[in-house]
């Protein structure tokens, strides 16, 4: 692990529990800043719930999350978060532009409306993803990759330091897939951290650099080329391992096309 | 036969055969078309009134259960037009039709027995005195006669299509590939709901006809899993709450209609504080035995995961807990002695150590997740 | 009595300008407030809240032996605030489902409260119209000190909901993105919901327990149809409340007996069928309308695809084609001679003798146009082309 850079995020022993039935088992995180991570797992291996504990939606049964050495109370304006699409009501009277607006509500505080400057910021990271000219559109008359875009940009105009995002490639085409990442990628390169719920792992290996395999524990953790292996995927997915072969041989290739 | 027998036989039956229509209400997620259905046969009955000018007419009734099946399709074509969504459908279309209904009466029917009021209160007390007199005989107070025709209606319904009721309800798409079309089993049950609301609604008013539906299943559901099983137990609260009413209300010299709901609201919050396994009671008990079970597994665990590894000496330090687990320390040193008694961790000098059934513990937990 | 009069009373009738404003202020705050309330899927709250204010209002009289309009708008506030949280809980831990937590909650408070309300009559020297007017509402009986009452409380909620406007937006659309940048998404909740409580205690009295659920859901959803700007809707639902409050006044008091809170209703509810059929965009005429047309445009492509398609099989494009050819293409649709003639109208087809139609050069540009258009690649046609210069245009 590279100690040089400071972690951008270390979960400690982390428990979630529903009625006490444990979600997540004591879980351990390191995640040094400047990494886009993945993280991957079977349906309910408590991926959404791991980024919604770390983001403190949720209350841990046990353990401790450090978001640059502090607490998320300490660091709320430097995460900035996207959710599953599906939870959010696109049919709620909004315009696009409004919707990336709301990510600077916590920089604004109690009281203050969004002005000229949440305007323009607002307007920068649509151009950002490409969606300029959809600003005064109703959100539910967006196709499913723009929408996606639309959360994205109300996680860019955060201006934060760490991003999560809830499956932002669900019911995306591909050409949205490859702008997203590309944006990931860029965000990687200023330093940012991205961790990302992730589920096609045919990509893993060429989109993300970091991967935490996860199945209510934590099968592994680290850089995509010591972690993502066909024993630790096998463990993450139990018997469903028909396609582990398949997945082995496309992060061989992929790693060979690679520049 | 007494009149206050005769009152209390009413309330018994009325009870009765609105919990069985209610119980597939609350398995529908439909409890509100209750409210909805409730309220608008008003406007049926009004309508048919206008036409046969006879407060007595069988007709009124099916004008009634017209407009219930009515209520049912007018809140399902603005649901469909995605315009609002089901709740705000039930809330647009009922209000607006019971609207009617009351303008239509004061404008029309202004000095007949028939006004808004008896929406919210039936009078039990006189009904006795209504007697369904044919060919001389009298056959008892009219609402018991119809009641329990009533009654005899939902029992035959539910006896005749209890397969289909119970597949359409638990899974309407099966219903719908084994030939049995859920869509008309829906406005049979619809129709059956009308029917009931409105002989209810004559005896003990439209508001105690929503809690005589929908409370007793409601109960009943807290309790049991099995539908036989909960509509019996449905009849049975509602029996209980129909007799208990009475006694409340002879007792506080009040309303039968309210004594009753009163009576059913205490019997819902018995159920949900003491129903076994769902109750609250058993609930939070059974959540204070898991606790400890829980925080002992999630020590094993804790330990498991740093055996042999550089930071097992720091993380298997007792005083250590609190920190990595977040526990704290008087929390953190019960689980440990919970621990040691059940033969899960040793402890020496200040530091823990997995027994080997503990890691078996650890390890189950893991692989059962 | 005509519309002149009418105003004219609204204006300067003392008694109908105080029940006016009474009515106009019931509908513009529950308009509000419900307009949050349909955007956060819970238009029957406001039913279950309304018949359980009853229990209060009758308690509220019971302790204080006070009519006073604050008195027993505070006990309706407190049982409505009450049977909100036990519906909420009750959802929340237990397998009960939402709509069955309402019906209970309603059905049991008001149950409860008609109990109670037997008891007062007993009481000595009880008024008992003066609780019942709770129970239809009675806005004629509105009077001054009624109408500050309700004016204050109003206030405060529409002050409450401008102050905070951005949060109030935020928790409604997207909770726990809400909870994410630090706002306490559930108190925030939990106030927009205690607003919604003093809305339907601001109208009680006026409208009474049933129909002031249709206050709370009707005028949002009418404005949710004009606009998808939520400002603009929740403004609008205060305007179409606050109308059907002061038309439902005034047309009640034109002496034909009715009483205002029905007319209220039946005001409000004609304006959300209007709404949702003739709005603009979202509204169901507007939808027959563009749906009409795209079937007349799917009926002329595929005649125009059609007829491109029997010219391929023969020598000439002059060559004349029955309609009864076009209709057998047609897999049994109707309608072919007057699609005929108004792709004829456009210049795509010629009529020819004996009822025959051929296609225009216009007319096999705009079909293979069509066809690119669908991802359909036309088959290179052998015969048409060749002979035609097909010039893009």
């Amino acid at each position: 692990m590279d100690r040089s850079s400071p972690l951008a995020l270390e979960v400690t022993d982390l428990t979630v529990a529903y009625a006490e039935k444990a979600v997540l088992w004591d879980i351990d995180l390191a995640v040094p800043s400047g990494t886009l991570m993945a993280i991957i797992g079977p349906n309910g291996a408590g991926k959404t719930t791991l980024i919604k504990a770390i983001l403190g939606l949720l209350k841990p049964a046990a353990g401790q999350v450090l978001l640059a050495g502090k607490g998320y109370d300490q660091q709320r304006q430097k995460v900035a978060y996207v959710p599953q699409r599906g939870s959010v009501d696109w049919d709620f009277p909004a315009s696009v532009l409004d919707v990336v607006m709301m990510g600077r509500y916590g920089d604004l505080g109690w009281f203050r409306r969004p002005g000229k400057r949440e305007r323009h910021l607002a307007m920068s990271s649509l151009v950002e993803v490409g969606l300029e000219d959809y600003a005064d559109r109703q959100i539910g008359q967006l196709s499913g990759g723009q929408q996606q875009r639309v959360l994205l940009a109300r996680a860019l105009v955060q201006e934060a330091d760490i991003y999560f995002m809830d499956e932002p490639f669900q019911g995306v085409d591909a050409a949205t897939e490859r702008a997203i990442i590309s944006l990931l990628q860029a965000l990687r390169g200023r330093n940012k951290t991205v961790i990302a719920v992730y589920h096609d792992l045919q990509t893993v290996a060429e989109y993300f650099d970091w991967v935490t395999l996860l199945n209510v524990r934590r099968i592994a953790s680290g850089p995509v080329a010591e972690v993502f292996t066909e024993a630790n995927l096998r463990l993450t997915y139990g018997g469903r391992i028909g396609f582990v072969e398949g997945i082995s041989q496309a992060t061989g290739t992929a790693g060979a096309a690679e520049p | 036969m007494s009149s206050q027998l005769e009152i209390v036989l009413i309330a018994v039956v009325v009870a009765a055969a609105c919990a069985l229509p209610g119980v597939f209400l609350i398995l529908r997620r439909m409890a509100m078309m209750s409210d909805a259905i409730s309220h608008t046969v008003l406007l049926g009955i009004v309508i048919v009134f206008l036409l046969v000018d006879d407060l007595d007419n069988p007709l009124l009734m099916v004008g009634a259960a017209a407009m219930g099946l009515l209520t049912v399709t007018l809140v399902e074509i603005v649901t469909r037009t995605k315009l609002v969504n089901e709740d705000a459908a039930i809330g647009i279309v009922f209000p607006g039709l019971f609207a009617l209904a009351v303008v239509l009466i004061s404008v029309y029917a202004r000095d007949v027995h028939l006004d808004e009021h008896i929406v919210f209160q039936g009078d039990l007390v006189f009904a006795p005195f209504d007697r369904l007199v044919i060919g001389g005989i009298d056959l008892g107070p009219r609402t018991l006669v119809t009641m329990t025709v009533i009654l005899a209606l939902n029992v035959a319904f539910i006896v005749a299509l209890y397969k289909e009721l119970k597949l359409a309800t638990f899974d309407a798409g099966l219903a719908a590939a084994l030939g049995f079309s859920p869509v008309v089993v829906h406005y049979l049950l619809m129709a059956l709901v009308s029917i009931t609301a409105v002989g209810a609604f004559d005896a003990v008013g439209s508001i105690l006809v929503i809690a005589l539906m929908i409370v007793p299943p409601a109960s009943a559901y807290l309790i049991t899993d099995r539908l036989a099983w909960m509509m019996s137990l449905s009849v049975m609260i509602g029996v209980i709450g129909a007799v208990g009413g009475y006694g409340l209300s002879r007792w506080l010299d009040t309303t039968i209609g309210g004594s009753m709901v009163t009576i059913l609201g205490l019997a819902f919050g018995l159920a949900l504080l003491f129903a076994p396994t769902r109750g609250t009671v058993s609930i939070v008990r059974r959540r204070r035995r898991q606790r400890w079970v829980f925080a002992q597994t999630m020590l094993a665990i804790h330990l498991l995961h740093h055996e042999g590894t550089p930071e097992a000496e720091i993380e298997s330090r007792v005083d250590h807990l609190w920190e990595s687990l977040r526990w704290e320390p008087g929390v953190a040193e019960r689980v440990i002695r919970h621990a040691e008694q059940h033969g899960v961790v040793r402890r020496s000098a200040g530091m823990l150590s997995l027994t080997s059934e503990g890691r078996g513990l650890a390890q189950e937990a893991l692989s059962r997740s | 009595m005509n519309l002149t009069e009418l105003l004219d009373d609204l204006l300067f009738d003392y008694t109908l300008r105080t029940v006016a404003l009474g009515t106009a202020i019931v509908g513009i705050v529950s308009g509000v407030l419900g307009s949050y309330a349909l955007l956060r899927k819970q238009s029957l709250l406001g039913d279950a809240i309304s018949h359980a204010a009853l229990p209060g209002v009758v308690l509220a009289f019971m302790i204080t032996r006070s009519y006073g309009s604050i008195v027993l708008m505070a006990g309706a506030l407190v049982s409505g605030v009450l049977a909100t949280l036990l519906i909420l809980a009750v959802v929340r831990s237990t397998r009960i489902k939402e709509d069955s937590a309402l019906g209970i909650a309603l059905s049991v408070f008001f149950g409860l409260g008609l109990m109670l309300l037997t008891v007062t009559q007993r009481m000595p020297g009880a008024r008992q119209a003066s609780l019942e007017r709770f129970l239809f509402g009675q806005a004629a009986t509105l009077v001054v000190a009624d109408v500050i009452a309700m004016g204050v409380l109003a206030v405060v909620a529409v002050g409450l909901v401008m102050l905070l406007w951005k949060e109030f937006k935020l928790v409604s659309f997207d909770t726990e993105f809400a909870s994410s940048l630090g706002f306490p998404a559930r108190a925030l909740e939990v106030a927009l919901t205690t607003l919604l409580v003093v809305a339907i205690v601001v109208g009680l009295q006026a409208v009474g327990v049933i129909l002031m659920s249709a206050l709370v859901v009707a005028p949002g959803a009418a404005a949710r149809q004009w606009t998808d700007r939520f400002g603009v809707m929740v403004f609008l639902a205060g305007a179409f409340g606050g109308f059907s409050g002061v038309a439902g006044a005034a047309l009640s008091s034109t002496g034909s007996g009715l009483s205002t809170g029905p007319v209220i209703v039946l005001v409000v509810s004609l304006i959300t069928v209007v709404s949702m059929l003739l709005a603009p965009n979202r509204g169901l005429v507007w939808n027959w309308v563009r749906q009409l047309r795209q079937r007349r445009q799917f009926r002329i492509e595929t005649v125009l695809v059609d007829l491109l398609a029997l010219s391929q099989q023969h020598e000439s494009i002059d060559y004349g084609h029955t309609v009864e050819a076009i209709h057998a293409m047609n897999r049994g649709r109707r309608g072919e001679a007057r699609t005929l003639r108004s792709l004829q109208e456009k210049g795509l087809v010629t009529s020819r003798p004996g009822g025959r139609w051929s296609m225009t050069e216009a007319g096999i540009v705009e079909a293979r146009r069509i066809l690119e258009a669908t991802g359909e690649i036309p088959d290179p046609g052998p015969l048409p082309i060749g002979q035609v210069r097909v010039t893009p245009s």
